[in-house]
């Protein structure tokens, strides 16, 4: 459970007894009332979480990882690994998958779930072969005319010096580059933490869907109060001053589709926000396999060329 | 004996402090710290004389040690942020700071374009302004770059980028970090033309700005010593809570790992960039014209 979400904790570990008590006729109806009124609670509040909240919910551990949404949402899926020049980096997975009956190529950021996972995985911050690898399989998914899905979850790019060695600058615009030169139907969706240039690198679709209580910065708020004001304390200030949530950015026109995440957040109901998602997709990329090659790349040049945010 | 010691006080001591210097005869290395005459220190395009440290300069600067005198005509001047959301933090507003960067340089944003000759050649410039804001990529300057790519694009000449900057500006959040698609987005479409895009990286260049547009040059070029990469100093220094080697990130160390073309030094760079227009251009548009005779044009 989240700090903003104490006040819940003795309804639910009340219910979570009551559960285990199997014996007794008033307990079922003491159970409804009980989940009725934490449903209640998780809809007031979850209607409105500040910005800085929102990112302890997109952050949440047990929050749907790529790999949960492939396992869940796609009826086959086969990992493929490496950039064929230097390694294969976990923190970005990809292959080819089914999705409701079509082929198409599937990219995601990957974090952990405990520490060894997460140390394999380097908390989900790619290194420059993690780009490289999810250029690869682009270039490999225009060459058979699979359209690309993508799932973006990172707090960022990793910045270690070797990194900077392998050109981790590089990789990145080269992704953006490469996926928006793609001609195929092309489609990202924010899961959870889209950090910086490094979340941007394999997001810039024909269409940007965003998790209702994801989101997506030019800095973690952490790093950009560091950077305003010299106080990484500041994060929550951070937070509501950039627009980071899914709301905010649609507001903006920075993204196209909130898809609405399970009472109480995504990690309440994994099953749940898969299938949501999952269809989200499916019905994008319908819309999207209408257009013709050459439509396609006119509207994706269009979409990014005419993002507006200055005066003259 | 008298009058030629009163004409020429040469030993006389440096004081430290900026203040007690006469005003325009020393100007004191950022680098090293030595103490330079003013008026060479110019005369070397602004690199040290002791540690050849090439400092940063203005946009106006830079343009007139590249271009041919005269020849840069600015498109796109007022071009400026429309603080789109209203950023603040306690007492202190976006809007003041960008007023404030605006009177210290003179320019309405972080960075400028236009068209101008080198070496006779028709080219478009663009070139960073550092002290506007740290250089930084926002929804005015992604625009001015973006339009920079379709101007070159147009006329079918060649762009020359010199870039600087510390990143996405933060003040307008989320905005700032899809510059960096918008930008790569003008850059592939202005690779149509043919004509090569010259991408020089100056101190210090890091951040979105190397992550999307600035190393993606059909030619890399960094100024020696500069700190290019895509974290900076510090960021390294606290992720991997080691002390990060001076060399590291700079112009050489890039050129060593591949992800540079050349190391160029200031006073060398505008006949570097005659000579490689001179080699590309002329063979661009050629390809340029046979693509499009092929394809029955």
């Amino acid at each position: 459970m989240l700090d903003f979400e104490n006040d819940l904790r003795p309804i639910e570990a009340e219910l979570a007894a009551l559960r285990q008590d199997t014996n007794g006729n008033g307990n079922h109806a003491r159970e409804a009332d009980l989940q009725a009124v934490l449903d209640q609670r998780l809809r007031d509040l979850y209607a409105q979480l500040t910005p800085w909240q929102k990112v302890q919910v997109a952050r949440h551990r047990e929050r749907p990882y790529t790999l949960d949404y492939l396992q869940r949402a796609f009826s086959d899926y086969l990992e493929l690994h490496g950039d064929r020049s230097f390694a294969d980096d976990r923190a970005i997975v990809g292959g080819p998958a089914i999705l409701n009956g079509r082929s198409v190529m599937v990219l995601g950021h990957q974090k952990g779930r405990d520490t060894r996972d997460n140390l394999a995985r380097n908390f989900g911050m790619p290194h420059p072969e993690g780009y490289r690898k999810a250029e690869r399989l682009m270039l490999q998914a225009e060459r058979f005319g699979m359209p690309v899905v993508t799932f973006v979850d990172t707090p960022g790019a990793a910045p270690g010096l070797v990194d900077e060695e392998r050109g981790q600058a590089e990789a990145i615009a080269a992704s953006i580059a490469t996926m928006l030169a793609l001609r195929v139907p092309t489609v990202s969706a924010v899961i959870g933490e889209g950090g910086s240039g490094g979340a941007l690198a394999i997001a810039v679709a024909d269409r940007i869907l965003m998790l209702e209580h994801a989101i997506l910065t030019v800095a973690s708020p952490e790093a950009a109060a560091s950077i305003l004001w010299r106080d990484a304390g500041k994060a929550p200030d951070a937070a509501a001053g950039m627009r980071i949530t899914a709301e905010d950015l649609e507001k903006l026109g920075l993204v196209d589709r909130i898809v609405s995440e399970p009472l109480g957040g995504a990690h309440r109901d994994p099953p749940g926000v898969a299938s949501t998602l999952a269809t989200a997709i499916d019905e994008t990329l319908r819309e999207l396999e209408r257009l013709s090659v050459d439509e396609l790349i006119a509207q994706r040049y269009a979409k990014y060329r005419d993002i507006g945010f200055f005066l003259e | 004996m008298k009058e030629i010691f009163k004409r020429h006080p040469r030993y006389r001591t440096a004081p430290e402090s900026f203040t007690e210097l006469p005003d325009d005869l020393w100007v004191r290395c950022d680098q090293c710290r030595e103490l330079v005459y003013a008026k060479e220190y110019e005369d070397a395009l602004w690199v040290c004389s002791k540690c050849k440290y090439h400092a940063q300069i203005t946009a106006r600067q830079r343009i007139d040690i590249t271009v041919d005198p005269g020849s840069f005509y600015e498109r796109d001047a007022g071009i400026h942020s429309s603080d789109p959301l209203t950023f603040r933090s306690g007492s202190e507003t976006y809007a003041n700071k960008l007023r404030e960067w605006q009177d210290k340089t003179g320019t309405r944003e972080a960075f400028l374009y236009g068209i101008a000759r080198l070496d006779g050649k028709e080219i478009v410039l663009g070139v960073a302004e550092f002290k506007f804001s740290g250089g930084s990529l926002n929804g005015a300057t992604g625009e001015k770059i973006a339009r920079a790519f379709n101007l070159a694009g147009e006329r079918s000449v060649p762009l020359i980028l010199f870039s600087s900057g510390g990143g996405a500006r933060m003040q307008e959040g989320t905005i700032s970090l899809l510059q960096m698609a918008k930008t790569v987005a003008a850059l592939d479409r202005f690779k149509e033309s043919g004509q090569p895009y010259l991408s020089v990286m100056t101190d210090p260049c890091v951040g979105g700005i190397t992550a999307s547009y600035a190393m993606l040059g059909d030619v890399n070029i960094a100024e020696p010593g500069a700190y290019i990469g895509f974290a900076g100093r510090r960021v390294i220094e606290q992720t991997t809570h080691q002390k990060l080697p001076q060399s590291a990130a700079r112009a050489e160390f890039l050129l060593e790992h591949g992800m540079i073309d050349l190391v160029v030094a200031r006073a060398e760079m505008r006949s570097v960039l005659g000579r490689l227009l001179e080699m590309y251009a002329g063979a661009g548009s050629r390809a340029a014209e046979k693509r499009l005779v092929g394809q029955g044009a």
